[in-house]
């Protein structure tokens, strides 16, 4: 990481809004977030949380504002590859193994180097179901094997939406491990929840939205 | 760090599809029973008279074949959109359109592909002539991807309705006049001994427009389906 890294923000946002039949889903937002840092999105419930995600993964349009990528006015044909969105539907298919739906992922996403999906399966707490039907998993073993693409894909920017919900006491610790990794690596991370998130990588930077 | 090339994508699409096809084959026998059931009860209404199923047997055939499609069809894209597949799809740093024509392309080989084999038993049973079933053949292998191409448009635009299934044959149907016209006018051209050459070569021609175009509709739909 250089200090022109580090000076200019990975994503930038400014005024940041949305509109859903020209009623304002949240306030606008301004925030920054830099490589090596995590933002957590706190919020109530219909505050807006999921839409934000959605908008900065590129599912839907920027109502008003700008987002920046890099310093750039954000273009998604340069960025696509850098951000990995993992929304309240998992993106798993119920008839394939986690093995054979990360292997869908990395031939679309590409893979890290050196990272094989049987070390990322194990790694995340999957050994003995690698090759068992996503339809026979448990909801947390489901989430988990969606998480497993977090290790496998080489991407800048985690959106997480909701990444605790359904996970045991090991599977927080997890994604908490996780995302210190990623942040420890250059990356970032922003995350949504409801619950209190005890994060050890340093302050977590604090996103409020207001309806 | 680049996203992995065309060529790798297409083909992981194109297995995944297939695998998922092939692990739930007992939805693919489905409009092969329909496609045979409805062809033996032509006889039964009209009576075994040769002539008379002789005539129509082209046309009966190739509607069956037509409407068998349509019952798979509106399951094209609604488990994908059900479990967030789609959305790692569209953002996923590959051209949105050609993934969906490699889905499109592996439902076509699991849902239309057996239709086409049976299509000669299915002429068979009408007393179609021998000589005509190529032509038969050749006019259902260009006119089945047409129909995919055009009902994964149609789908993807009334993706997220309820009762999509009625909506899309009310839909696709009419749309399917042309296909049908030149594919029947094929078969009936050979069976006159006429050339039949010419409505083949317009099936072609629609055929190469959609599959250009169809991906590239069914993109910007499925988009507009989930920005919303």
């Amino acid at each position: 990481m250089t200090a022109a890294d580090t000076a200019v923000p990975l994503l930038e946002a400014r005024a940041l809004s949305f509109q859903r039949q020209d009623e304002p889903v949240f306030a606008p937002l301004d925030f920054q977030l830099h490589r090596g840092e995590l933002a957590l999105v706190e919020g109530d419930n219909g505050s807006g949380k999921t839409t934000l995600l959605r908008m900065l993964a590129g599912l839907l349009h920027v109502g008003a504002g700008e987002l920046r990528w890099r310093g750039e006015p954000l273009r998604r044909d340069d960025c696509a590859s850098e951000i990995l969105f993992l929304g309240h539907q998992l993106g798993l298919k119920a008839d394939l193994s986690p093995r054979e739906n990360l292997r869908v992922a990395g031939g679309l996403h590409g893979t890290r180097e050196g990272v094989g999906a049987a070390a990322v399966l194990a790694g995340i707490g999957l050994r003995g179901y690698e090759d068992e039907p996503v339809r026979r998993l448990s909801a947390g073993q489901k989430k988990r094997a969606a998480l497993a693409r977090l290790l496998l894909l080489p991407a800048t920017l985690w959106l997480l939406d909701e990444p605790y919900a359904n996970l045991d006491r090991a599977g927080i610790a997890l994604v908490n491990d996780l995302l210190e990794k990623h942040t420890a690596a250059g990356g970032a991370a922003l995350v949504t929840s409801h619950g209190a998130v005890s994060f050890h990588g340093g302050e977590p930077r604090h996103i409020r939205m207001h309806a | 760090m680049s996203a992995p090339g065309l060529a790798v994508a297409c083909a992981t699409m194109l297995r995944r599809d297939l695998t998922l096809a092939w692990r739930r084959r007992g939805d693919i026998a489905m409009p092969v029973l329909y496609a045979l059931i409805v062809t033996t009860l032509f006889p039964f209404a009209l009576g075994p008279e040769d002539s008379l199923l002789q005539r129509i047997a082209g046309g009966v055939v190739l509607v069956t074949v037509l409407l068998a499609m349509l019952l798979a069809l509106d399951a094209m894209f609604a488990s994908d959109i059900e479990d967030g597949s789609l959305e790692q799809l569209v953002l996923s740093p590959q051209p949105l359109a050609l993934l969906l024509g490699m889905k499109i392309l592996a439902h076509w080989i699991a849902t239309a592909l057996p239709l086409i084999a049976i299509a000669p038993l299915m002429a068979a049973m009408l007393h179609l002539p021998g000589a005509v079933i190529p032509v038969l053949l050749l006019a259902l292998l260009l006119a089945t991807p047409l129909l995919s191409l055009l009902g994964a448009v149609l789908v993807a635009l009334t993706a997220g309705t309820r009762r999509s299934g009625m909506l899309l044959a009310l839909m696709l149907l009419p749309l399917c006049v042309p296909a049908v016209i030149f594919a029947a006018g094929a078969v009936a051209a050979a069976q006159q001994g006429l050339p039949w050459l010419a409505p083949i070569a317009w099936l072609a021609a629609a055929l190469a427009l959609a599959v250009v175009l169809a991906p590239l509709a069914c993109a910007a739909a499925l988009r507009i389906a989930l920005d919303a």
